[in-house]
């Protein structure tokens, strides 16, 4: 009997423990006025992030707690935990969530028109969102075409189709890889897409993009008909996935791979002697990539507003927060002082890659897109639709996405 | 808790006193209480209400059920029905909530949340303005803003417009002192950092001229609102062109041209969400399909498995047959990998150009398993047959067991076939076991989210819906997609289709035991 009862009064623990638990609120707060941040990473910032925020501790007396947050969740944790208070001061993401943050009030603006100029112009943009500054930019990234230079020594291709045949001419089984999936991949074939006048959104001559849709008519139709010929002649296969491509070009079943910064480390391990170039254009405009800023970003509900914005906008701002971060990271910089001293041939080549390339959308309306892009384009390779009915079908359905959202 | 029970040897059993069983209770109800006063405290200082009260009942019921001395099945009761409600009833009840509401994108907070933002985000700096290194200085609670403006020291506060301070100390370009204040050093400032950036000194008497801030009290610049909210009228204002914006039923500051502000707050929407899915005629068409396949996908499964399950069961119960355990074990392995894992890579061999089954059994044949809407179907509960007759195999294993031998032998001696004597006797007394896992097994199915998402993630998909779903999409995958993949998120049709569902499975297996019931009378 006593036994039991006291298996009971464990329960009772238990469930108070639990609840005590759920009502647990954020502690830190003014009253103990202990100058500490916290800071959401992915698992590769954690690592880079670290010296920095060392650097900055000695220099300032504030702690920088890292959390590390898997790279998937740190948009989507952000503006569900931000408005219960319980989210972090500050995140380091891919600039492209911006949109849906302001749209949903999780991120604070910030005072950074005095030092945007000291930035990479796409870098800068990628930041602003409706006339207003919100992050600070720190590294870029976008797709570039990487060459195995093993198969072949020489590109001459001046067209994404004459590349084709070039590809064909090493006698491998693919002539390029381009990674799709289930779902197609519109990050990755941006390059050929924008070289057909079809740009996701209109932008404005300050770069920044208005919500009007621009990849429907005849470019659009014209990209959709040259996707379903690629498609045809076996050169994208919806079966080729991200790991399937890696694995191919990894194996030297194809000269070229289009991939960005992340495929590197993969190719090195596996001993490739490669260069990385820009992607020729398909449609005859310039091809450019997506340009990917990963910034840092202060929450709106942060408890510690000043001490945000002194680490973000006056330290990590700096040319040696830039410097150090690119030695951590090798990634190219944001700064235009840091990333005029690199030297490095692959980092260099992403970045003459890049040169043209326009930062990702960052308007909420881009978070409609993805999915029925990648839908679509998945679609028409594979022959499933009329490529015209297919593309015109995305357009409306984007289009009523936008509407309704 | 061995402690408690070996030092407590000779206390007088049954009854009930000071003996140390009480000074157990006492201490162990004692720190639950502890527990449960920290929560209220917290939750008082986070101002969660909700919580504060359910905490205050459960302390109540605690201690009632613990100490009364007629609260004997109470005692027993309680801690369970705390979970319940904790993890269960509140889940419910809070999905039914949602439902009702608009939460998603744009819509993730409360009004004053929205106010504060919008406010925050339209307080533009005044183009061309210069930034001025910035002194804080406070008197006591007061705080002001110190900075140099054409080599004049200026002094303000909330209260007093920017104005000479001709006793300031300077140095360079940058206020040291100003007597009668205190120059607040950054730890200072660490501790009242809401009060640094929400004080704004204006530059002078008239409010168009806009007023000094700060972000990181280092700096100031020279901002107005583009955007005031007036309390009164509860509206925003544009300073600019004297647009008003009020708010709307459906959660949003809107201007009388139909332009909103965001972000926007979550407001009830009555029943919206529960037409949502045959509201727009593009999503009737595959909602209805995806509502039939979710019956047919779950009704196939089951009845496939238990198929394949019960042949097994009864060819491997035959006694003449040797090495039936190895065979047994043999075909309990797919059950022993996990479910997603199997899917995973059931999905890599069904792959059409890649893929194991394609390259080897179909020597290099392009069959889209997965991408032909027809296929894709087939597949999915090829793979789920594979996956589940393990269980059914195992659970009519154990049920064959209740068939009485001798019931069997007199239907042979009577001349029954092995067909006759499987149908009218086998069977009966196997279906009366096995009928409620078979319904369980339906409800499951029905939600079997897992094997949709990681053998087909839904596709092939639909052309032309508002939302990305696919011909093999159940209710749930389907809900996951509405929720956080199509784009902006809605949390409250998700949450709609979430309570439908559940509606429907509550009545298939009620449905389903209510026969299952007959079937044991027979």
């Amino acid at each position: 009997m006593k036994m039991r009862r006291s298996i009971l009064m464990l329960g009772a623990i238990g469930a108070s423990l639990t609840l005590a638990a759920c009502a647990a609120g954020p502690q830190e707060g003014p009253a103990g006025g202990d100058e500490k941040l916290t800071l959401w990473v992915d698992p590769n910032r954690f690592v880079e992030m670290q010296p920095l925020v060392e650097a900055y501790q000695e220099e300032s007396g504030v702690e920088v707690e890292l959390v590390e947050k898997a790279v998937e969740d740190i948009g989507p944790d952000f503006v569900a935990q931000v408005p219960t208070g319980e989210g972090p001061d500050l995140i380091i993401s891919a600039h492209d969530g911006l949109g849906e943050w302001v749209k949903n009030g999780v991120v604070a603006p910030i005072e950074f028109a005095d030092k945007a100029e000291e930035f990479l112009p796409a870098a800068a943009q990628a930041v602003a969102y409706d006339g207003q500054f919100y992050g600070v930019p720190l590294a870029l990234e976008n797709v570039a075409l990487v060459r195995n230079d093993d198969l072949l020594s020489d590109t001459k291709a001046t067209t994404f189709d004459e590349l084709i045949e070039e590809g064909r001419s090493a006698g491998t089984e693919f002539p390029v890889l381009i990674q799709q999936g289930e779902q197609s991949d519109p990050y990755h074939m941006y390059p050929l897409q924008s070289s057909f006048g079809a740009q996701v959104f209109e932008q404005n001559a300050d770069g920044s993009y208005t919500s009007e849709l621009a990849m429907g008519g005849e470019a659009g139709h014209a990209w959709a008909e040259y996707l379903a010929k690629l498609g045809e002649e076996g050169v994208l296969d919806i079966a080729v996935d991200g790991a399937v491509a890696g694995q191919a070009f990894g194996d030297g079943k194809s000269p070229y791979i289009i991939t960005g910064p992340w495929g590197i480390p993969g190719m090195q391990e596996a001993g490739i002697d490669f260069t990385v170039l820009p992607v020729p254009s398909a449609g005859g405009e310039a091809a450019q990539p997506f340009v990917g800023v990963s910034a840092i970003f202060i929450s709106a509900k942060s408890e510690n507003p000043v001490l945000a914005n002194d680490f973000a906008v006056n330290y990590l701002s700096t040319e040696a927060a830039q410097d150090l971060l690119y030695e951590t990271s090798k990634r190219s910089p944001a700064l235009v002082a840091s990333a005029d001293k690199v030297d490095d041939p692959v980092i260099a080549g992403f970045t003459e890659a890049g040169a043209e390339g326009a930062p990702m959308p960052a308007i909420p309306e881009m978070s409609a897109v993805w999915g029925f892009w990648g839908a679509a384009e998945a679609q028409i390779i594979d022959g499933q639709v009329d490529p015209i009915e297919g593309w015109d079908a995305l357009v409306d359905n984007i289009q009523g996405a936008i509407d309704a959202g | 808790m061995a402690l408690t029970t070996s030092t407590a040897p000779a206390v007088t059993g049954g009854r009930r006193g000071l003996g140390v069983g009480f000074l157990v209770k006492l201490v162990v109800v004692g720190l639950a209480d502890a527990l449960g006063l920290y929560g209220v405290l917290t939750s008082l200082a986070t101002e969660q209400w909700g919580i504060l009260v359910f905490l205050v009942a459960i302390l109540a019921v605690v201690n009632w059920a613990y100490f009364s001395r007629r609260a004997v099945a109470a005692k027993y009761l309680v801690p369970g029905v705390i979970f319940l409600f904790a993890y269960q009833i509140f889940a419910i009840g809070y999905t039914g909530y949602v439902a009702f509401t608009n939460y998603g994108d744009g819509h993730n907070s409360t009004k004053s949340d929205a106010i504060e933002q919008i406010s925050m985000q339209n307080e533009v700096r005044v183009e061309g303005s210069a930034s001025y290194p910035l002194t804080v200085v406070a008197q006591g609670e007061r705080l002001g803003f110190a900075v140099v403006v054409d080599g004049e020291a200026q002094l303000g506060a909330p209260d007093q417009p920017l104005a000479p301070a001709p006793d300031a100390t300077v140095a360079g370009e940058q206020v040291e002192a100003v007597p009668g204040w205190e120059t607040l050093r950054f730890v200072d400032i660490a501790s009242r950092q809401a009060e640094v950036t929400a004080l704004r000194v204006a530059l002078s008497d008239d409010p168009a001229d806009g007023s000094l801030r700060t972000q990181d009290a280092s700096t100031a610049f020279v901002a107005v609102p583009a955007l005031q909210y007036d309390a009164e009228a509860d509206a925003f204002v544009d300073t600019a062109d004297g647009t008003v914006y009020t708010p709307s039923e459906r959660g949003n500051f809107v201007s009388e041209d139909g332009e909103a502000l965001s972000p926007g707050w979550r407001v009830g929407v009555g029943f919206d969400n529960f037409g949502a899915m045959v509201a727009d005629a593009r999503m009737a068409g595959p909602f209805v399909q995806i509502f039939l396949w979710t019956f047919a996908f779950a009704f196939l499964s089951v009845v496939t498995t238990f198929a394949l399950g019960i042949f097994l069961a009864v060819t491997f119960n035959d006694q003449r047959l040797r090495g039936r355990r190895i065979y047994r074990s043999l075909f309990i392995l797919p059950y022993a990998f996990p479910g997603f894992l199997s899917a995973l890579v059931w999905a890599g061999m069904l792959n059409d150009r890649f893929g194991y089954i394609n390259v080897v059994l179909f020597g290099g044949a392009d069959i889209p398993w997965l991408t032909d809407p027809v296929l894709a179907k087939a597949s999915v509960i090829l793979v789920n047959l594979w996956l589940g007759f393990p269980y059914m195999f195992l659970i009519c294993t154990g049920a064959l067991q209740a068939v009485p031998a001798d019931l069997v032998d007199a239907a042979r001696i009577d001349g029954a076939g092995r067909w006759q004597i499987f149908r009218n006797v086998t069977l009966p007394f196997v279906m009366v076991t096995v009928t409620p896992l078979l319904i369980s097994s339906f409800a499951f199915n029905f939600n079997n989210f897992a094997l949709i998402y990681m053998l087909t993630g839904g596709g092939p998909n639909f052309v032309g819906t508002p939302y990305v779903v696919g011909h093999t999409d159940v209710l749930i995958s389907m809900v996951y997609s509405v929720a956080f993949e199509s784009g902006s998120k809605q949390y409250g049709v998700a949450s709609a289709l979430s309570l439908l569902i559940f509606v429907m499975v509550g009545v298939i297996s009620w449905l389903g035991f209510r026969r299952a019931r007959r079937l044991e009378e027979i």
